[in-house]
């Protein structure tokens, strides 16, 4: 892994993600994402919840993918790991204000947050790690 | 792959209730991002339809049975009944609930069905409210809707401060809410005929109300579901006939002009 913005164990906070060209060089850890715990998050419903809006042939037995985002298959192969850390972790920065994917490492969020989320994000700085390991992993 | 989801589009089917033939689409209102308002009825899985197409199928039916029951025992220190006033619904109530909400003089706010319906226990009956979500509110609002049953929805916007209701619920309409970020448009404008997991996204229209869940295999009022949309973007959820959701209940309703009262329809 190249230059790591955070030292380990220290997490970059969401409002001081470095975005540029539509993505985000620095790993907000230092610590490598994991692919196998990457992909937990992207199947848990309330973690990620990835496959709530996309298909991913890889997870084929799990049931009803959604059809709200593109599939999933083979964006390892489309984006550079900087680009897919960047649309994890705030996919308005990369696609614009209007979209409806969330964004999972960013305090821009709706109004009125229910109380108990108030100031945190939907995943940790090192579950974003772990899901764009898992991501990469996703080959045409 | 069975998930290779292929856009499930609204089916090309029309719905007969006990002969009656319902408005499933309609032509969009100006302003509205699409040509054509569709009930949440035609995005449904077939046997889902089916149930609905049939009064004896039909679970939220006893609702219906319930409703007739309460409409007619006299409750309360005025010792009267829903038809002491109103004799025969089937006549008095006949197309009603297909213009609420309407506007409330007195409260100087629009009212739904409920609110109608506590109003009259209240200052006629001598009665408290319905607990919200109370059976008894839940299958009385469901015989009143269910009186209209056919009828187009069509609102009076003209009445009182309606119109400024009505602005109030647009805007929410579109608000961005809670930690996911998500307007009702995100769901029911945006992606209305794509999945969110296994859900069909419809387009989210008030004119089943109160509506059948399988899901939950009771009745669901509309302020119940609200709620229940509201909470999944993960934000606070308002209470039950706030000025919020009245709002939004009349901005939303105004969203079907022209679709059927399908009350009680069904859906998973
Ligand atoms: C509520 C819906 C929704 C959820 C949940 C969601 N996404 Fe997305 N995602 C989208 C949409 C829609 C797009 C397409 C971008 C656009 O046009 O707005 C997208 C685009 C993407 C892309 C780019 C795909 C490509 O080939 O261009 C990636 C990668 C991605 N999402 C990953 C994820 C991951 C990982 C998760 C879970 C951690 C996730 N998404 C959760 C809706 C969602
Ligand atoms: C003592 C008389 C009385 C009783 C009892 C009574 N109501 Fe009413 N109700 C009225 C009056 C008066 C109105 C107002 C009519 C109007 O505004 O034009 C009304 C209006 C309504 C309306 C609105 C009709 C419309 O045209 O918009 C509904 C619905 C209704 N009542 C339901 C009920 C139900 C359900 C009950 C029993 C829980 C009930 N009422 C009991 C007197 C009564
Ligand atoms: C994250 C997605 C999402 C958001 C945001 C959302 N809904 Fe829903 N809504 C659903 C799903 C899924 C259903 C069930 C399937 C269907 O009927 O579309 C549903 C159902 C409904 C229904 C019942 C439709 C019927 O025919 O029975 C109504 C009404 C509704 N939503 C209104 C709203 C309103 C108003 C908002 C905003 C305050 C909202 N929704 C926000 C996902 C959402």
């Amino acid at each position: 892994l190249q230059a790591a913005a955070a030292p380990a164990g220290e997490a970059v906070p969401p409002d001081q993600v470095k975005f540029e060209d539509f993505a985000v060089a620095e790993s907000l850890t230092g610590v490598p994402g994991d692919p196998q715990a990457g992909a937990e998050v992207f199947r848990d419903r309330g973690l990620g919840n990835c496959l709530a809006c996309h298909a991913n042939s890889a997870m084929e037995e799990e049931l009803f993918h959604g059809t709200v985002g593109p599939s999933l298959d083979g964006v390892g192969s489309r984006w550079e790991p900087a680009q897919l850390r960047a649309i994890v972790a705030d996919a308005k920065k990369v696609f614009g204000e209007e979209t409806v994917m969330p964004g999972f490492y960013s305090l821009n969020v709706g109004a009125n947050v229910a109380k108990d989320r108030v100031g945190q994000t939907i995943l940790t700085a090192q579950q974003v790690e772990d899901v764009v390991a898992y991501l990469a992993t996703l080959k045409e | 792959l069975a998930f290779s989801a292929v856009q499930a589009e609204p089916v090309d089917e029309t719905l007969s209730i006990d002969g009656v033939e319902m408005t499933t689409r309609a032509k969009a209102q100006e302003g509205l991002p699409f040509d054509e308002v569709l009930s949440g009825w035609l995005f449904r899985e077939a046997e889902t339809r089916q149930l609905e197409a049939d009064s004896f199928e039909n679970p939220g039916m006893l609702y219906v049975e319930r409703g007739e029951e309460i409409w007619n025992t006299v409750e309360g220190p005025a010792g009267q009944s829903c038809a002491s006033c109103h004799g025969d619904a089937a006549e008095s109530m006949a197309g009603i609930a297909a213009h609420y909400p309407k506007w409330d003089a007195d409260s100087q706010r629009p009212i739904n069905i409920e609110l109608r319906i506590d109003k009259c226990r209240v200052e006629h009956m001598g009665l408290e409210p319905y607990k919200f979500d109370s059976d008894d509110q839940k299958a009385l609002t469901t015989y009143i809707k269910h009186q209209s049953l056919g009828e187009p929805v069509n609102l009076d916007l003209a009445e009182g401060d309606m119109q400024s209701w009505w602005e109030r619920g647009k805007e929410r309409y579109y608000l961005r809410t809670g930690q996911l970020n998500f307007a009702c448009a995100s769901c029911h404008e945006a992606n209305s005929g794509l999945y969110i997991r296994a859900d069909h996204l419809s387009q989210g229209q008030a004119n089943g109300f109160p509506t059948y869940r399988l899901k939950q295999a009771d009745m669901v009022s509309l302020h119940n579901r609200l709620r229940g949309c509201i909470r999944d973007t993960r934000a606070e959820t308002p209470a039950a006939f706030s000025d919020e959701l009245m709002a939004l209940e009349v901005y939303l309703t105004w969203r079907g002009t022209g679709l059927s009262v399908e009350t009680p329809a069904v859906r998973q």
